[in-house]
Formats: C-alpha cells, sequence, structure tokens
C-alpha cells in the first residue's frame, strides 16, 4: 500500500511538470510579456520604459528559460521558467500582478466556495440515490419512464436557466432568501440556502438518470436472482443487496470530486457573488490577472491528481477484492 | 453579392461534405445503414432528428455570407458594402419587423418606457409611445387582439396548406421508389405501422410547418418575441444564435476527432512507449480543470487578439476567429476522453482472430489499422460525437455568461443571457429574452439529448460509460 502510494506520488511529478509546461507556453511563449504589460498599460501609447517598468515590478524582466548574465545556478535559477512556475511545486504560488499574495487569498477563498460545494454534493447525493432508487424499483411502468422523460428534460436546461429562474422565485416574488451576498460565520447560512438548493436540483436529472442504470445493471445480477429465491422481499433485496453494490461505483465516483470541491464552481459564485476561488478565478480573468490564473490552474490540476489517488484507495476499502500494489 | 468564406464557414460544409459522402457509403452498406434506420424507428428520435434538422438548416442558411450589393448612383460599376451578411439575414429581414428604440414586450405595439409626447391639444404628456414598425398598420389599438388573431389562424392555415404539399411529395415520391399504391402507404403511415416512424415525421414536420406559418403572418407586424434594450428584435437574435450553438456542437469535435482517433488507436496498436507518451500527454492535459484551462487559453487569446488587431479585415472575421479558437480550445478539453475509451477499445481489438490474420499476411501496422481497427471502433466515435453535442451547447451559454465565450458581437444564446441577466430586477420584468434564449437552447439539447440516447441504443447500448 506504501508502496503504491510512493509511486502514484512519484507518477504525479511528471504530470504536474507537464500541466506547468502547458501553462508556460500558454502564458509566456503566446504572448510575451511585453504583451501582457502592453494590454495592462493601454494597448497602444505606451513607451517601452513603462513596459520595462512594469515588467521589473513583477519580476517578468528575466530571459524566459536561460539567463546567460548570470553565473553557476543562476543561469538556470534566475529565469521566468524558474521563478514562477517551478515555485508553484512547493505551492510558493508568490504575488499576483496587482501585489498581493495568491498563497494567503487562496486559504482566505476556498472556504466559501467548501461552504457551498459540501452541502450540494451531500444533500444531492442524498437526494438523487433515493429518487434513483425509487425509480429503479418501479423500473418498467408508466413511473419509470415518466421519471426518465423528467430527468431528460431537467438535463436539457442550462444552469444558467435554474440560477436565474431561483433567484427569481425565491428571493425576487417570494423575497425568502437574499438574492446574493455572503457573511461572516453563522449569519452565512441565509446567503447559502439557494445556491445549495438550485446546485442540487441543477444535478438532479443527470444524477437520477445515471445512478438509475447503475442500479438497473446489479438488479439484473445473479446475485439478485438469488437473494429473491431465498424468498427475501423485493423491499430487503432493493434496500440491502442492490442499494449496498450500487454504492461502490457512486462512492468511488464521489471520491474523485472531493478534492476538487475546494476550488469552488465559477459559474455559481459568479451569480450568488460568494468570495470563494471561483470568483477569484473569474475576478483574475476579467482584471486580467495572469499569475492568479496560472497559480489556479496548477492548484486544480494537483487536486485533481490527489483525487484520483483517493479513488484508488476507496476501491480497496469498499471492494476487498481489490488490493494495490 | 461577392461571396465570403469565413474559416468556420468551410469548416462547416466540409462537415457536411463528409456527413453526405458517409450518407452514400452507409446506405450501400447494410451494417452501417441497419443502426441508423433503428434510429428513426423510434418515434421520440424521429421527432429530435426533425427538429436538429430545422436547426441545421437555420445554421447552413446563416453559413453563407456575402458582401452585398450598394446601389451606385452611376449604374455602371457595381459597388459592394464592407459589411458581411448571411443569406438568413436577408431572408429574415424581409419578414421581421425593423428596430424599434428600445425595450418592447413581446407582442405589444407601445415601447416600454414612457416618454414626453405631444398630444392632438398640444399638451405635453407622459405616455408609452407607439411602436416604429410592430403594428404600424393598426388604426384602432384595440383592434391588436383581434388583428392577432385573425394573422394567426391565417398562418395556420397556410401552414396546414404547405404542410399537406410537404406531405403529398414526399408520399408520392415513397410510393414510386416503393412501388406501391399511395393508398396503402397512407394506411401504413397512419396506422403506424411502417418500419420508419413516418406517423411522426409528417407530424413533427406538421408542427414546425404551422409555426412557421404563423411566424410568416405574424412576424412582419410584430415582434413576436420583443425586442431587446436597443430595439432588436428577439426572434432574430434567437435564429441567428442557433448557428453559434450548432458550430460549438459540431466543430468542436470535428477538430479533435482526427487527434483522439490517430492517438487512440495508435496508443493501444502500438503499446510500448508509443502508449507510454500518449497516456502521459492526455493524462496531463485532462488533470487541468476543463473550466480553468478555458479560461486561461480564452485570457490569452483575447490579450492575442488585442495586440494583433491588425490581422483582421472586419469585425466579422475577427469574431469568427475567435469562435474557432473557441471551438480548438473546448476540443483540447474534450478528446482526452474519447481518446481514453478509443484506446481501450483498440486494446481489446488488438487480441482478436482477424488483426492476427492482417499481421500474418504481412500488412504494414498502418495498413491493418485503417482496414480493420478504425472501422471496428468508429460506433465509439458516432456515439461520442453526438453524446458530447448538447454538453458543448450548453457550455457555450456558460462560457459566453462568464466573458470567456464568443466575441460579445456575435449572436449567441449565451450572449443573449449574459445581456440580460440584470434585466430581471427591473419592474415590470423584461422577461422575454430570456425566455427566448431558454426555449431555443431546451428544444435543440433535448432533441440531442434524445438522438443522442437513440443512437447509444443502436450502435452499442452496454457503453454507458460514455455519458
Amino acid at each position: 500500500m506504501s508502496d503504491y502510494l510512493l509511486r502514484r506520488l512519484l507518477y504525479a511529478f511528471p504530470i504536474l511538470l507537464g500541466v506547468n509546461i502547458i501553462t508556460f507556453f500558454l502564458f509566456f511563449v503566446v504572448n510575451s510579456p511585453d504583451d501582457m504589460a502592453r494590454i495592462h498599460l493601454g494597448n497602444k501609447y505606451v513607451t517601452t520604459d513603462a513596459i520595462e517598468k512594469w515588467k521589473g515590478e513583477r519580476g517578468y524582466d528575466r530571459p524566459l528559460f536561460y539567463n546567460s548574465e548570470k553565473q553557476g545556478r543562476g543561469k538556470l535559477l534566475d529565469t521566468i521558467f524558474y521563478t514562477k512556475t517551478v515555485k508553484l511545486f512547493v505551492f510558493d504560488f508568490g504575488q499576483s500582478d496587482s501585489g498581493r499574495d495568491i498563497g494567503y487569498d487562496i486559504s482566505q477563498r476556498m472556504w466559501p466556495s467548501l461552504m457551498i460545494t459540501l452541502p450540494i454534493l451531500i444533500l444531492g447525493l442524498f437526494l438523487t440515490i433515493s429518487l434513483a432508487l425509487a425509480v429503479a424499483f418501479f423500473r418498467a411502468t408508466y413511473l419509470d419512464t415518466f421519471a426518465v422523460i423528467m430527468c431528460v428534460c431537467m438535463m436539457s436546461v442550462s444552469g444558467l436557466f435554474y440560477i436565474i429562474g431561483g433567484q427569481y422565485l425565491f428571493s425576487k416574488l417570494l423575497k425568502i432568501v437574499p438574492i446574493s451576498g455572503f457573511d461572516d460565520g453563522f449569519l452565512a447560512i441565509k446567503f447559502l440556502i439557494l445556491p445549495v438548493v438550485v446546485g442540487v436540483v441543477g444535478g438532479l436529472g443527470s444524477g437520477t438518470r445515471w445512478y438509475r442504470t447503475i442500479f438497473l445493471e446489479e438488479v439484473n445480477q445473479d446475485y439478485v436472482r438469488t437473494a429473491r429465491s431465498k424468498g427475501l422481499s423485493e423491499k430487503v433485496v432493493f434496500y440491502v443487496h442492490v442499494l449496498r453494490n450500487g454504492m461502490i461505483p457512486i462512492l468511488t465516483g464521489v471520491v474523485a470530486l472531493l478534492p476538487s470541491l475546494f476550488l469552488g464552481s465559477l459559474i455559481t459564485e459568479a451569480f450568488f457573488g460568494i468570495p470563494g476561488l471561483g470568483s477569484y478565478t473569474i475576478e483574475a480573468i476579467q482584471s486580467q490577472d495572469f499569475s492568479i490564473v496560472r497559480a489556479m490552474v496548477f492548484l486544480g490540476s494537483a487536486l485533481y491528481i490527489l483525487g484520483l489517488v483517493l479513488t484508488d484507495i476507496s476501491y480497496t476499502f469498499v471492494d476487498p477484492r481489490i488490493s494495490l500494489r | 453579392m461577392s461571396f465570403v468564406f469565413l474559416t468556420t464557414d468551410i469548416l462547416l460544409f466540409l462537415l457536411i461534405a463528409i456527413l453526405l459522402v458517409y450518407g452514400i457509403y452507409a446506405l450501400r452498406h447494410e451494417h452501417l445503414f441497419r443502426p441508423w434506420k433503428q434510429v428513426v424507428s423510434r418515434p421520440f428520435s424521429m421527432c429530435a432528428v426533425v427538429v436538429l434538422s430545422f436547426y441545421f438548416l437555420i445554421a447552413i442558411l446563416d453559413s453563407v455570407h456575402f458582401h452585398p450589393t450598394i446601389e451606385s448612383s452611376s449604374g455602371n460599376d457595381v459597388q459592394h458594402s464592407t459589411r458581411i451578411t448571411s443569406v438568413l439575414d436577408l431572408v429574415l429581414g424581409s419578414i421581421i419587423a425593423g428596430t424599434e428604440k428600445t425595450y418592447s414586450a413581446p407582442f405589444s405595439i407601445y415601447a416600454f418606457a414612457k416618454e414626453t409626447l405631444v398630444d392632438e391639444d398640444g399638451y405635453m404628456v407622459r405616455e408609452y409611445p407607439r411602436l416604429k414598425h410592430a403594428g404600424s398598420h393598426l388604426s384602432e389599438p384595440a383592434s391588436r387582439l383581434d388583428d392577432i388573431l385573425n394573422r394567426s389562424v391565417v398562418g395556420v392555415g397556410k401552414g396546414l396548406i404547405g404542410w399537406i404539399f410537404f406531405c403529398a411529395i414526399i408520399i408520392f415520391m415513397m410510393s414510386r421508389i416503393q412501388k406501391l399504391a399511395i393508398r396503402g402507404i397512407v394506411k401504413k403511415i397512419i396506422r403506424g405501422q411502417s418500419s420508419l416512424s413516418w406517423r411522426t415525421f409528417f407530424l413533427s414536420f406538421g408542427i414546425i410547418f404551422v409555426l412557421v406559418g404563423i411566424g410568416l403572418q405574424l412576424c412582419p407586424h410584430y415582434h413576436v418575441l420583443g425586442t431587446d434594450q436597443v430595439g432588436n428584435d428577439i426572434l432574430y437574435q434567437s435564429l441567428k444564435s442557433a448557428r453559434t450553438g450548432l458550430i460549438i456542437g459540431t466543430l468542436t469535435t470535428l477538430v479533435m476527432l482526427p487527434f483522439a482517433v490517430i492517438f487512440g488507436v495508435s496508443a493501444g496498436y502500438f503499446g510500448g512507449w508509443v502508449d507510454d507518451s500518449i497516456q502521459y500527454m492526455y493524462t496531463t492535459l485532462s488533470s487541468i480543470p476543463s473550466v480553468l484551462l478555458i479560461a486561461a487559453s480564452a485570457l490569452m487569446l483575447d490579450v492575442y487578439l488585442a495586440n494583433h488587431s491588425e490581422m483582421f479585415v472586419s469585425v466579422t472575421a475577427r469574431a469568427d476567429l475567435r469562435l474557432l479558437c473557441l471551438c480548438l480550445i473546448l476540443g483540447v478539453t474534450t478528446w482526452t476522453g474519447l481518446c481514453r475509451y478509443l484506446r481501450a477499445e483498440t486494446l481489446k481489438l488488438r487480441e482478436s482472430a482477424y488483426i492476427d490474420a492482417s499481421r500474418a499476411f504481412g500488412a504494414v501496422p498502418w495498413t491493418t489499422i485503417w482496414k480493420h481497427v478504425v472501422p471496428n471502433v468508429m460506433h465509439i466515435v458516432t456515439i461520442s460525437i453526438v453524446l458530447d453535442f448538447s454538453g458543448l451547447v450548453l457550455a457555450e451559454a456558460a462560457l459566453s455568461y462568464l466573458n470567456i465565450g464568443v466575441d460579445p458581437s456575435m449572436e449567441s444564446w449565451g450572449n443573449m443571457i449574459n445581456g440580460a441577466r440584470l434585466e430581471l430586477a427591473r419592474e415590470p420584468v423584461v422577461w422575454w429574452s430570456l425566455f427566448a434564449a431558454f426555449i431555443f437552447m431546451f428544444v435543440l439539447v433535448l432533441a440531442a439529448n434524445i438522438f443522442a440516447d437513440a443512437v447509444r441504443d443502436a450502435f452499442d447500448p452496454r457503453l454507458r460509460e460514455l455519458n
């Protein structure tokens, strides 16, 4: 097990290096630092001095890969690739283009994101699994057909409309919760209700349909027939046997998502004005802050890889036939 | 007029050409033809096919671009406007009522905002002014409802007449091809006994004909779906947006398909270091959360376009390039999934006897791949193309909302939602542009989802994971 984990961590290293090379290519080769400076300083009528000053303040005035003016190790270390990219490996995000500490901002803003994504995941999982189980229980009846049609219809509505409709209905017409905003501590709850409800409802269609197919596959397995032939009631067969075995693919699928919950959702946070990492990314895009976007891309891939490792580990817990070597 | 071919136009026509060639090829090969027959034998998916082809027709009309001719005073030399319009603009321009000053509700003949007007006695009053185009033929505002009803009834009638002609032509052609009596064919269709669900086909066309008929009667005199902030007709915008949505949904797959197929199949077939490096490549790409990769690329694209503004002859060409780049970016984030499935499937195929036989006959690897592997993984490709479509249409709206989607000057449902999101806060509520974007997107995505399900069931019902 520990061998396996070590190997996975070592395998993560070249992938993160690849991610770094992609972001480096995107941010410094497609557009040179000069281009970025020009955008920030107002496009056409910019003096070279101003560009040099902007680059100097943010540390973009070094060569890309190889610094021939320096001695010894400085030749490789005093370059943009090292200072801006390699340092991400130790999660040293450095400063944003506007001079703030990115690491501190991220550590502050991931909690509001988590306060939305975690309830959505838990509530959504509970609701979709119960619904899917009920639909699978009534399989091949009109109820089943109706539920599948409803699911497909719900899947076909853009997520934007769930948010707009929810805000209009609950905040403007019924005035139950505020439209958007955020507060510290327990006061945040009234701002969190609507995004969580909208998030759960928005995922209901695809989730229910997907879990329904998983349960239906289980229903046709041999062990279900055995359980029935032992004389167990259909309810017991469903809630004990089918549910348990169906949970294996569902739970392991969910584990892969867990680390990414910290990143939040860009759309939800933009609509509800929640100061999480999603809106952090959007603000960075709108103010064209390259350092923040680069840091978020790196963080996102690191969390994704962590999710894959966690998935593998969770398999060993729920399915004793699998062992990691 | 002089025709202009934007890059996405060319790619769209290329796609249609590929589909045509594939269609003709499939018609001659029973094993390719049968699954498609199965798809259109279900009533739901037949309806979806009709709806999808209607959207495609709009998109194709909107993809034939040209510079319109300007009437010159001398009369001899032909001059072209620098503006780029499409055939759809030409058609709709003659049908849809002109631009108003600002918002107006659907079917309204009054503007949304009050203005200071001078009444008959010379007094200044704050009133809702009449619209410039909508309802200008009405002398009595009170007769509006009657007028709308009359026109709708006429529209339904005209639509039904058109539909009957359409049905007659199709049924006549069917009787010629199948060499059966017209009576027998009609009886079969009405009873729903035909092998393909022709009844649904004609019924869905009936609904489209009636809707178009009503539209043709009402649109020149009213804004059926209202107007937006600068007075543009919403129906016109929604129809124009169909092209953007369909281009994103189809070209993204078209540009990523060669990479996914070549990399996926060769990783599975050759194994060894080829497999390792391709796996490394797609693991790296797929480990970046797609929305972040899209955001980063869109940001860089913005900077690039801003610094190279001299490259573009017109705003349309610039918006078009941005659309194409968005397709490329979305393609980079979606090809990894397909690549992984193709690799796994090729690994399975590699062990089969006919591949061994091909190798034993001394065929070079690429011949074996092209002749024996690729045809046997094509069903996965087909399924993933249609499954990805609806997700891409929805992604366009979300990305345009975040300002990392298509160019703001381009009509798209995402831009419509983005422009209308604050209008719900108005009093009274401006709901119609959101409503229009909702309906048009919902119908397209629903049709695409139903179609995709049918295609998956017809080609490989076991392939659940691709969802």
